[in-house]
């Protein structure tokens, strides 16, 4: 019965209408929006991942095989089990182009085809033509296609003659579209297209040669992909085959998408939570301007109960409809954005309403509007009819009774849980829970703190009236000092850690590395062919270190006879291939930190040297034993000792190195980093690349550059979701300057009466807000580089040093927002005309 | 006869309602010498406030010519009506509008410290204490009755030891000894710093403790009475 009867009052007082609302609207649709549209676009992506599975993936099965080509019984087997199948032979190599001005080299990642590719899909060729009459080439040379960034770099035309080791080869056209360039993963070369039958005679492919090989089968439509799947693995068990299917055809894009979205969804939840402050604020002042109502409804006979459950349902009905809205707004984005996002998305997206995402948007929204509005609404308990018509909020108790604190709390735990069960990152979600909870704490107390200062400093400011102006109105209860420091400096201390992880990331990479890190490294290197190599290279007064090692790549099969991912999990190490290498002697650089080091003359059962900090990730101990597979072989060797490897010094850097009796009768080539002054780096890369056509360089500068492009996409993504958080704490800070409009606009008509000029008043303002945003934005200062300290430390395990220009630029932000919100709300205050706003409160 | 310290010039005040143009005053004419006190009586709606803000220059005039102290009001924007009011025109409230965020002693030095005066918080609390209420320096206004609220508005409206005093009502929200010890304080003040005083009062009895009164009916001069 008194639910019916809050619900007809709440109807009642809901006439009104809902102009005092909209920030509490705006606050909760924007953050549900953010998470709506970031969750619709992932399922967007997932959707166009799953199907286009086959055209990604380049056809319906794929078996890939590292460093060798597929065994006779293996060919056989897939003759068997598809209509056909499609040879892909994928390495790098250096183009060259012999220009009148000498030769430009640039490295490629080639793919190597068949007749028969593409089975799925189709490539798109610059001008338009069939890849079959591309690949014929002319008058005898056979023809390549190129990405056009690499046509540009090398200054080629259409037609122009180019040579891959000792081959010569035609430019037909530039590839402007691979249909499955996303399954082949992070290259460090843009691609070329060419026939594996042209490379006969080029010197490439060389026994030891670093490459890998992909067959794909087009396969009837009702075959059973697990039934082959299973019968090729154990067809051929110890054959290092990987196996994918259209299932999941870009496993590695589909994690990515899932990660990153997962972690743009708690920026975004980040976001909601300022969002929270705002709702909070809002359903503050509406309660306080309700005094009297409640006052009065409590002389008529309402109980506690009643009244709780009147506001409840107001305040519910305009958070489903804040809700409804975000819903609705972040449902349609990625719809009325698909054209862009699909110019800028590397795979095409199914753009449509996903419910999945709709859902998770709104259990976060309705969370959040509970936890933020339990604690104003509670405090309905504390008006009395004893009170009737004076400001009885203000005078409340500070926490609410024992029952709302527990719900607040229980809630909260909950968000976090599904906030963990959602995004299927645990710790990430819980390092950000706990992040936005420490931060809304300690804006807390600092929004409590600024109060009790602003109050007790009023004193030491007299003789100075537009300060203690200020300093009054930040101490006094009405100005929602709470509201902006915690709003701002939330939305601050985000921005702030993730400029400070930014910067970081960019620092270790750019800044850090090429203080230690070679010029250039060379792959392929035969072994015949590395004295004449070596000597080129020690000979160069200009050249300072040369270090060399046979390269070989292996998976992890086994840890002491079990399959290797039930012995350790999903590690990376176990993730694809690793290089592997051997040595008799121990490397002078190398610290062995447990075992020993076996005798240079050593050739008994194969003994396997493992890195230290991997191997105890992996639970491995002296004694146990790794079966690797290489080359489609597996050796089975014991762990004799742990080394420190550092991968950060970008040296050469193996998981992995055997004795050399192990390892040294497989085909292999040698890796080799030169380090060498840079002026020298263009005679020395021209001499080796002459006198070994097949070799290939990788410029260290290049590699960086294009791995720090990608951390730069994904720092960009990170910045959208943070300025999402920002323009919520904004509106969050525009609520707080209207709410507050009309407390100044009294103050002003009263000041204007004592004698203050409107300069003096509006300096008045212009300081409280730039004291409040000065408070939140050191709050933030802290906050954000503790969190941008805490990611780069345990979560990306990388050096941390504060960047100071982005923490302080965006500070320096948030004082000029917060000036801006408040001086946009100062223009009525200051024009109002004194006698009538004091005779409106009369 | 030495010139009027306070003098009106046919005013008039309209003001927008929604409804259109609502005419407040009809032509007022009146003056009032220096040391004089003047009741302003009559009905609700009848006026008397808008006067009182007028000869404040809290409300600019829509017609007529307003003078104080020699200045005319109308040669003066708001900033310099402000300027003017600091030290020379103190104004006491129906409802006090005590600024909320400041203790008592602080509102009371806010003139003062506007006006430049060096000592403004010495003065502000020997103004406190003339009040009796300097045991309430440190208390915000929502820690006061109406009473000390009103006694504290009084304080800071003499604190300047303005030329004129204007008070709307000050006595509409209290009960009637508190009214009485206020208008009591009132006149105190009034009588220990020579200044003019306007007030405007629903009470005969109040109005009659000044030298003259005016009863405004409509927004025009009903009547004129002097007090013997």
């Amino acid at each position: 019965m008194s639910l019916g009867l809050a619900a007809r009052f709440a109807g009642r007082e809901l006439r009104g209408g809902l102009r005092q609302f909209r920030i509490f609207l705006a606050c909760l649709a924007l953050g549900v929006a953010a998470i709506a549209a970031v969750g619709s676009v992932r399922s967007s992506i997932k959707a166009g991942l799953a199907a286009e599975g086959a055209v990604l993936l380049g056809g319906d099965a794929e078996l890939k095989f590292t460093y060798r080509f597929a065994t006779p019984d293996e060919r056989a087997w897939m003759a068997d089990a598809g209509l056909a199948a499609s040879e892909i032979v994928d390495f790098r190599s250096m183009a060259v182009v012999e220009h009148q001005t000498g030769a430009e080299r640039g490295l490629t990642q080639i793919k190597a085809v068949d007749d028969l590719y593409p089975l799925r899909g189709t490539v798109r060729l610059e001008p338009d033509m069939p890849l079959a009459q591309a690949l014929d080439g002319r008058d005898g040379v056979p023809g390549a296609v190129m990405e056009r960034v690499l046509v540009d770099r090398l200054g080629l035309e259409v037609g122009d003659v180019l040579r891959f080791g000792t081959q010569q080869f035609v430019l037909s056209a530039v590839l402007a579209h691979e249909p499955d360039s996303v399954s082949a993963g992070f290259g460090l070369g843009p691609r070329t297209i060419l026939r594996t039958k042209a490379l006969g005679n080029s010197g490439l492919l060389a026994p030891g040669t670093l490459f890998s090989t992909r067959y794909r089968l087009s396969l009837a439509d009702d075959a059973d992909l697990d039934a082959l799947e299973t019968d090729a693995k154990s067809t051929f068990p110890n054959s290092g085959l990987r196996w994918r299917d259209a299932r999941n055809g870009t496993p590695g894009v589909s994690e990515f998408v899932e990660r990153l979205g997962a972690f743009l969804i708690l920026v975004g939840l980040s976001g909601l939570a300022v969002g929270g402050v705002g709702v909070s604020a809002a359903v503050w002042a509406y309660l306080a301007g309700k005094t009297s109502v409640i006052a009065t409804l409590r002389t008529l006979g309402a109980t506690r109960e009643t009244i709780f459950q009147t506001y409840f349902l107001q305040i519910g009905a305009l958070a489903i409809l804040g809700i409804v809205i975000g819903l609705a707004l972040g449902g349609l984005a990625p719809l009325i954005f698909a054209p862009f996002l699909d110019a800028i998305l590397p795979v095409s997206a199914r753009f449509s309403f996903y419910p999945e995402p709709l859902f998770e948007a709104a259990i976060y929204g309705l969370l959040i509007a509970l936890i933020f509005t339990l604690w104003p609404m509670a405090r309905t308990d504390d008006v009395h009819v004893a009170v009737l018509f004076r400001d009885a909020l203000a005078s409340a108790r500070l926490f609410p009774r024992g029952l709302y604190l527990v719900a607040i709390l229980a809630l909260m735990i909950l968000l976090v849980l599904l906030a963990a069960l959602f995004s299927e990152t645990p710790w990430l979600t819980l390092w950000t829970t706990g992040g936005i909870v420490g931060s809304l704490g300690l804006l807390t107390l600092s929004a409590i703190g600024i109060r009790a200062i602003a109050r007790h400093s009023a004193r030491a400011l007299r003789g100075r009236p537009v300060w203690r102006w200020a300093v009054a109105a930040i101490g006094g209860s009405g100005e929602g000092a709470g509201p902006v420091v915690l709003s701002l400096g939330l939305g601050l201390s985000v921005l702030a850690a993730v400029g400070q992880v930014d910067g970081n990331l960019r620092n270790a990479i750019s800044g850090q590395l090429p203080k230690v890190a070679p010029s250039y490294f060379f792959v392929d290197i035969q072994k015949d062919q590395m004295p004449g190599f070596t000597d080129r290279l020690m000979n160069d007064p200009a050249v300072r270190k040369v270090d060399s090692a046979p390269m070989l790549r292996g998976i992890i099969t086994r840890i002491n006879g079990h399959p290797a991912v039930d012995v350790a999990g999903d590690h990376w190490v176990l993730q694809g291939d690793r290089g592997v290498t051997y040595s008799a002697a121990k490397p002078a650089e190398a610290r062995v930190t447990a075992g020993k080091w076996w005798p240079e003359d050593y050739s008994g059962p194969p003994l396997i040297s493992f890195a230290a900090e991997e191997a105890s990730e992996l639970g491995l101990g002296i004694g146990d034993s790794l079966t690797i597979n290489i080359l489609g072989r597996d050796i089975t060797g014991t762990v004799s000792s742990f080394r420190e490897v550092d991968f950060s010094t970008a040296g050469i850097g193996f998981i992995v190195s055997m004795n050399p009796s192990a390892l040294s009768g497989a085909p292999h080539s040698f890796i080799s980093t030169v380090y060498a002054e840079p002026e020298a780096e263009a005679e020395i890369l021209r001499d080796l690349a002459n006198a070994y056509p097949n070799i290939s360089a990788i410029r260290v500068r290049d590699a960086i550059d294009q791995v720090a492009d990608v951390l730069s996409g994904l720092a960009t993504a990170t910045a959208y979701g943070a300025a999402a958080t920002l323009l919520t704490g904004f509106l969050v800070l525009i609520g707080a300057s209207a709410a507050g409009e009309q407390a100044r606009t009294y103050e002003a008509a009263v000041l204007k009466t004592l004698g203050a000029t409107r300069r003096r008043i509006l300096a008045s303002f212009a300081l409280r807000a730039g004291l409040l945003g000065a408070a939140a934005g050191s709050v933030a200062l802290i906050a954000g580089i503790a969190g941008g300290w805490a990611v780069s430390r345990f979560i990306l395990e990388m050096d941390f040093t504060v960047i100071w220009s982005s923490v302080l630029a965006i500070i320096g932000g948030g004082i000029l927002a917060t000036l801006l919100a408040d001086l946009g709300f100062a223009w009525r205050p200051l024009a109002a005309c004194p006698a009538q706003v004091l005779r409106a409160r009369e | 006869m030495t010139d009027p310290i306070l003098s009106l010039q046919n005013a008039t005040l309209s003001l927008n309602g929604n409804a259109g143009p609502v005419d407040i005053l009809h032509g007022i004419s009146l003056d009032v010498q220096r040391g004089e006190t003047l009741g302003l009586i009559g009905p609700s709606g009848s006026g008397k406030s808008s006067l009182l803000m007028l000869m404040g220059g809290l409300e600019h005039a829509t017609g007529g010519q307003i003078t104080v102290l020699g200045q005319n009001l109308a040669d003066m924007n708001e900033d310099a009506l402000a300027r003017f009011r600091r030290a020379r025109i103190g104004v006491v409230f129906q409802s006090f509008h005590l600024i909320p965020t400041m203790t008592g002693l602080e509102n009371v030095a806010t003139p003062l410290e506007l006006a430049g005066v060096r000592d403004a918080f010495g003065r502000a609390a020997a103004e406190l204490d003339a009040v009796d209420l300097a045991h309430r320096a440190d208390h915000y206004p929502s820690q006061m009755s109406g009473g000390e609220q009103q006694r504290v508005a009084l304080a800071r409206a003499a604190a300047p030891r303005p030329d004129i005093m204007l008070a709307d009502e000050p006595t509409g929200n209290l009960d009637e000894a508190n009214g009485r010890a206020i208008m009591d304080l009132l006149f105190g003040l009034r009588d220990r710093h020579g200044a003019t005083l306007v007030l405007v009062t629903h009470a005969p009895d109040l109005a009659r403790r000044c030298d003259r009164v005016i009863r405004l009916r409509d927004g025009r001069i009903d009547a004129t009475e002097t007090v013997e």
